[in-house]
């Protein structure tokens, strides 16, 4: 706080390649760590229960009210055009290839990272983490692996639900309140969506995002400042940049698989 | 590896996560319709395919008897050479016409086929000579505006 030298700016940016290089090492290990994960699979097992049986229902709810809503908006603008059977396309398309890894990915930021960086964060805070390399136990393996893989599973099959969902959403509004004809409803989707390029496209992201959020939120854990404050501000952290990693990730991702 | 409870729970999420994807594969994007019939490859030329597009359904009184395989330019004739994939259980004669159609106002564009009076029928390789080109806009508004102005100019003119 001494004000304005180059030594702050250096140090500055010293620690920020640092931190980069940090994380970097430890996501490259993760990602080594797949056939003792796979090997001892129970722990892994243990997580996916933890992670996506828990996160299922503020899934499966979330994506059933955001197809209510598109198919309510849609079918808003649609009709304007004088072509709301398009309607089962707008929602299908968006869902697939957008909504459905995006908002997954945010919920899953929310719902299941915040507790993995807490519950990380204060294994550092009460010492287990010590007491485990104590032990010649390998933390990262013990701890991290199994719910960087758990989380890496459990993304897709939730992206899939909230975009199966949202799509029974729009079905719902569109169809049996506003009175869509239910066959070019259908029709439309099967006419205008392609297998792999859009619903694959659209898994390819979420394990991307997978990959992501879940990583994002054992580093912010690992890296907590082992102290109640620093478990606070390490979960904040988490929700911040896994949700900004997500977004932009998602930018890139489209851009190079939609456009031509 | 011991048993536990959690894998029961943990089959069910995963099971439910194949469902949802597996909705979203035959439902949404209709992967049966991706059928492995055998189809006869036919070419035909067109002087415009307008939106015409790879996968467009090729329909004969509605029904879809085929898709579109590949459109590539034929710089020797300065045509569209569309090739397109019939289904083997329709046959048609060799004098079916092709037409590029709209599904809808807005919707997408498809190809008729109208059966001929030949006797012979189309095989594999054949060529289908005629055919109707897309309508396209711009040139449907500059023939309207073109006979608007020949009829302004024509009353005038006997004046």
């Amino acid at each position: 706080m001494s004000g304005f030298s180059p030594g702050n700016i250096g140090y500055a940016v010293r620690r920020q390649i640092a931190d980069i290089g940090h994380a970097a090492r430890l996501f490259f290990r993760l990602l080594t760590t797949l056939p003792e994960s796979w090997r001892r699979f129970a722990l892994v097992r243990d997580q996916i229960h933890f992670l996506g049986n828990y996160s299922l229902v503020i899934i499966a709810v979330s994506g059933l009210f955001v197809g209510f809503v598109f198919g309510l908006q849609g079918y808003y603008t649609l009709q304007r055009y004088g072509s709301s059977e398009a309607l089962g396309l707008l929602v299908a398309l968006s869902l697939v290839r957008e909504l459905g890894p995006v908002v997954t990915a945010l919920l899953f930021a929310g719902r299941a990272g915040t507790s993995l960086t807490a519950e990380i964060g204060l294994m550092k805070a009460g010492e287990q983490i010590s007491v485990m390399e104590m032990m010649a136990v390998d933390p990262v393996l013990r701890v991290l692996a199994p719910r960087f893989w758990a989380g890496v599973i459990t993304m897709p099959l939730l992206a899939a639900v909230f975009s199966a969902m949202g799509i029974i959403g729009g079905w719902v509004v569109g169809v049996l309140m506003i009175g869509v004809d239910s066959g070019s409803f259908w029709s439309q989707i099967q006419g205008g969506v392609d297998v792999w390029r859009d619903v694959g496209n659209g898994i390819v992201k979420s394990v991307v995002f997978g990959f992501t959020v879940t990583f994002v939120a054992l580093l912010q854990g690992f890296e907590a400042q082992p102290t109640p404050e620093g478990v606070a501000s390490a979960t904040t952290r988490t929700v911040v940049v896994a949700s900004l990693a997500v977004l932009a990730l998602d930018f890139i991702l489209t851009a190079m698989m939609f456009t031509i | 590896m011991q048993r536990s409870k959690n894998d029961v729970w943990v089959g069910l999420f995963v099971l439910i996560g194949a469902v949802a994807i597996l909705f979203l594969a035959l439902q949404s994007a209709n992967l049966l319709s991706l059928n492995f019939q055998k189809t006869y490859a036919v070419t035909a030329k067109f002087d415009n395919v307008g939106g015409l597009k790879p996968k467009a359904a090729v329909r004969s009184a509605g029904v879809v008897v085929g898709r579109v395989e590949k459109i590539v330019f034929d710089d020797k004739s300065f045509q569209a050479r569309v090739v397109l994939a019939m289904e083997s259980r329709y046959t048609f004669p060799k004098d079916s016409s092709l037409k590029i159609l709209t599904s809808g106002l807005l919707g997408e564009q498809y190809l008729g086929i109208e059966a001929g009076a030949s006797e012979e029928v189309l095989a594999a390789g054949d060529t289908i000579s005629s055919t109707q080109s897309a309508v396209v806009l711009e040139s449907l508004i500059s023939q309207f505006l073109y006979s608007k102005a020949a009829d302004g100019a024509g009353p005038k003119a006997a004046d």
